[in-house]
């Protein structure tokens, strides 16, 4: 597949035609902003362009912080604070930092849950999907270490409590611990190493973004119905389609200047309202804080870490049959790993033949039941696991579970699916085609 | 959508607080009114002034400062103290020189000092540190809607003596209602008309409370109003922008949408 057909880039001057022969970059550059995109795409497609603002928000603003920032158990958490009190504008750069990556999580949830609802991870977008994936993983590690940085409570004692799930893996694990932390424990080779990966991370992420933008340039874009562009002639696919510039790249940049309203009212009125107090306490390896808790982005996640306790009946069993290799931290570590895993064979779990939630009435409840599932945890992450919350925690896990492993293959089977649009032009007239083109014509599609 | 959206965003930020939210065995905070909360609310020049007489006399024969410049007391925004005051104030510390290997008198240019008794943490940050007031149910309402945090808690805490003490292992424990666990090892500081306020502010103990916990988030915070400047600019602009990219959006859409509507009928 070639993508959508449409117009190319015809080099006109002589300039033009000397360097097309050379570098086709201009054409590069005319096909990716004038690609074919699906006329009816809604709100939920805004996500990309956020995403990739945020990216480009955390180098910029982390190659300046980096430019006075001292990567050493003495002197970090001052060299923070010298960038707070006497570093031009470095209170700003550091509270964009910081809160970009709230921004940049609260956009990545958004634009996975978007794609589990509207099925964009279905054939012929899976390599996308699989990326996709691959920079949600490359974005917790370079949060994870970003957060290591500054050198307060939490860095700290977050850094030992994470490394030390690789500890759980049996025979290996605690070989793998030290070469990780480059000694026994969390200390100077440790933050040294984790500067230099936050560093490059960033950059890794931003050549696979960039592979995840060709994959889904190849395939064109899902929409909200779910049935694909016409590609038997260029006339057809321009029913469906619009091109990206200028029709998108405005509509995105309206949503993305929205969010930014907000994201900057958080910035300059409450910066600190996401962070954890305790990092403002330097990194003490003799003080333990009364509850480690991640960063709020983990939390669903290490809710899942925390669920199986050596009490739980499937813990048992793993443990007795494995004679003992498997236990509870161990296990806890597997499921928290599964979880995405599961998530990235979606693909190949999901046997509907259709792929649009709109369309499918069984599997709508669960997705929203799934989201829903997905804040609990966040907040069961939260809490110390006491009365309700490790009850909770297993349940909110064991649905995780179950809808990719058994609602995703079974629903497809056993639902009946509602009627869907032959085309995206008839789902777009039918969205706008009203006479008065007034009020519900600002509604976007659904 | 879009309302399951915002409402999905609200939980999630509201959740998000949560993970900031460290659970147990807190005390009872009181809720202050100051001058700095809000998006719009700046400090009190003349409060930090006091809330630094209150630091300098009583607070830091333990406790240090040391993240905190002191020429930073002339700063805009801050204490604002004229710039031959600062020098003069500066003399009341002595700091350790690594080249002459010796104490020596302070200048403005050096951070205030650490703690003289280790068992009194630092207090640069502190404000920043205790804000963790992010009840109920860890959904940081609190902190939210009536501004709570670690100017509150300072407050709580040094208002929150019972007048109880005991004994254990050789120190003395002394209760309050707003630390952790009941108990602190910090002997009451304040008892009201500990200080002189130059201004003629009554100095009872809340009044000092008050006003060191004001100056406290001042040493934690210094940039706070250039911030709120900085952001208020910035929203407004970005609102400005977003109305024009509303605009054009729409216009740019409405051949396409016309052009639909046309087709159906
Ligand atoms: C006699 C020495 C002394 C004086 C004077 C003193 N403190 Fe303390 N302070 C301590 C000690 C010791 C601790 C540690 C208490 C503990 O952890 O149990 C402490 C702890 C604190 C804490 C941290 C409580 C927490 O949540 O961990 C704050 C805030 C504080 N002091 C504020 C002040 C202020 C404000 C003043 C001046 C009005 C002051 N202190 C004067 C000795 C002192
Ligand atoms: C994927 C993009 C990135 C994410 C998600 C991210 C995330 C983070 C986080 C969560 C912190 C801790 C902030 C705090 O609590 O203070 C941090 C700190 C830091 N980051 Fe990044 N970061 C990214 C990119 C970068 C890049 C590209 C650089 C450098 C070129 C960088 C340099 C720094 C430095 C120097 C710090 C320590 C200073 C501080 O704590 O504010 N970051 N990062």
């Amino acid at each position: 597949m070639s993508g959508i057909p449409h117009d190319h880039y015809e080099p006109k001057t002589r300039f033009e035609k000397w360097l097309h022969q050379r570098l086709p970059i201009v054409a590069l550059m005319y096909d990716t902003l004038m690609i074919p995109t699906p006329k009816n795409l809604n709100w939920m497609w805004v996500w990309g362009i956020v995403l990739t603002f945020c990216l480009a928000l955390q180098i910029v603003t982390g190659i300046v912080l980096a430019m006075h920032y001292t990567p050493h158990v003495d002197l970090a958490f001052a060299s923070v604070e010298h960038i707070m009190r006497d570093v031009n504008y470095g209170h700003m750069l550091r509270y964009f930092h910081a809160n970009g990556a709230s921004l940049f999580f609260v956009a990545v949830y958004l634009h996975i849950f978007r794609g589990l609802y509207y099925g964009s991870y279905k054939s012929p977008r899976e390599v996308t999907w699989i990326i996709g994936i691959l920079i949600y993983l490359a974005m917790m590690a370079t949060a994870f270490m970003g957060y290591v940085l500054p050198w307060g409570q939490m860095s700290f004692w977050g850094a030992t409590v994470i490394t030390g799930l690789f500890g759980a893996i049996p025979f290996v694990g605690d070989a793998i611990q030290t070469w990780l932390l480059g000694g026994p424990a969390v200390d100077n080779p440790t933050l040294n190493r984790f500067f230099s990966l936050h560093y490059l991370l960033p950059f890794i992420i931003a050549a696979l973004v960039i592979v995840h933008i060709w994959a889904f340039h190849t395939t064109g874009n899902n929409n909200p119905t779910g049935v694909e562009v016409r590609r038997t002639s260029k006339e057809e696919a321009a029913k469906d389609t619009v091109p990206f510039w200028p029709y998108f790249v405005i509509k995105d940049f309206f949503a993305l200047s929205f969010v930014l309203v907000v994201f900057f009212a958080i910035v300059a009125f409450m910066p600190n309202y996401l962070g954890h107090p305790d990092n403002y306490v330097e990194a003490n390896p003799l003080a333990t804080p009364a509850h480690i808790v991640p960063e709020w982005y983990f939390l669903p996640f290490y809710a899942i870490l925390r669920a199986f306790t050596a009490d739980v009946w499937v813990v048992q069993l793993a443990n007795f049959i494995t004679g003992g290799i498997i236990d509870a931290k161990f296990f806890g570590v597997l499921a928290m790993f599964g979880s995405i895993l599961v998530m990235a064979l979606a693909p190949w779990l999901d046997t509907s033949m259709v792929r649009s939630g709109r369309y499918r009435p069984m599997f709508k409840w669960w997705f929203w039941l799934l989201a829903l599932d997905f804040l609990v945890l966040m907040w069961c992450g939260s809490q110390p696991p006491e009365g309700l919350v490790p009850a909770l925690s297993l349940i909110g896990t064991s649905y995780w579970f179950f809808y990719f492993l058994i609602l995703l293959p079974v629903l497809g089977v056993i639902e009946k699916p509602l009627p869907q649009p032959a085309t995206i032009e008839e789902d777009f007239i039918a969205h706008y085609g009203h006479a008065d083109g007034g009020a519900t014509s600002a509604k976007p599609a659904e | 959508m879009m309302r399951k959206i915002t409402a999905t965003t609200l939980t999630v930020l509201a959740l998000a607080s949560g993970g900031a939210w460290a659970a147990g065995g807190e005390g009872h905070v009181e809720d202050v009114d100051f001058s700095f909360e809000g998006p719009f609310g700046v400090y009190d020049q003349i409060q930090l002034q006091r809330g630094l007489k209150v630091y300098t006399e009583v607070c830091s024969s333990c406790h240090g400062l040391k993240y905190v410049p002191i020429r930073t007391l002339s700063d805009e925004g801050g204490p604002a103290l004229p710039e031959e005051q600062v020098r003069a104030y500066a003399q009341n510390f002595e700091v350790w020189d690594e080249e002459l290997r010796d104490y020596r008198t302070a200048t403005p240019n050096d951070h205030f000092p650490e703690s003289a008794n280790e068992q009194a943490p630092d207090l640069s940050l502190m404000a920043k540190a205790r804000a963790g007031f992010h009840g109920p149910m860890g959904l940081g309402l609190n902190q939210l809607f009536k501004g709570m945090g670690g100017p509150e808690y300072i407050y709580s805490l040094l208002t929150g003596y019972t007048g109880e003490e005991k004994e254990v292992a050789g120190t003395v424990f002394y209760e309050n209602t707003a630390f952790p666990g009941g108990w602190i090892a910090m002997a009451p500081p304040l008892y009201g008309e500990d200080v002189e306020f130059d201004d003629g502010h009554p100095n009872t103990l809340e009044n000092e409370a008050e006003d060191v916990a004001a100056f406290l988030m001042w040493a934690a915070e210094p940039k706070m109003n250039a911030r709120k400047r900085a952001g208020f600019v910035g929203v407004t602009f970005l609102i400005v922008l977003t109305v024009l990219l509303y605009l054009t959006n729409k216009q740019i859409w409405a051949p396409v949408k016309r052009a639909a509507a046309r087709k159906s009928a």
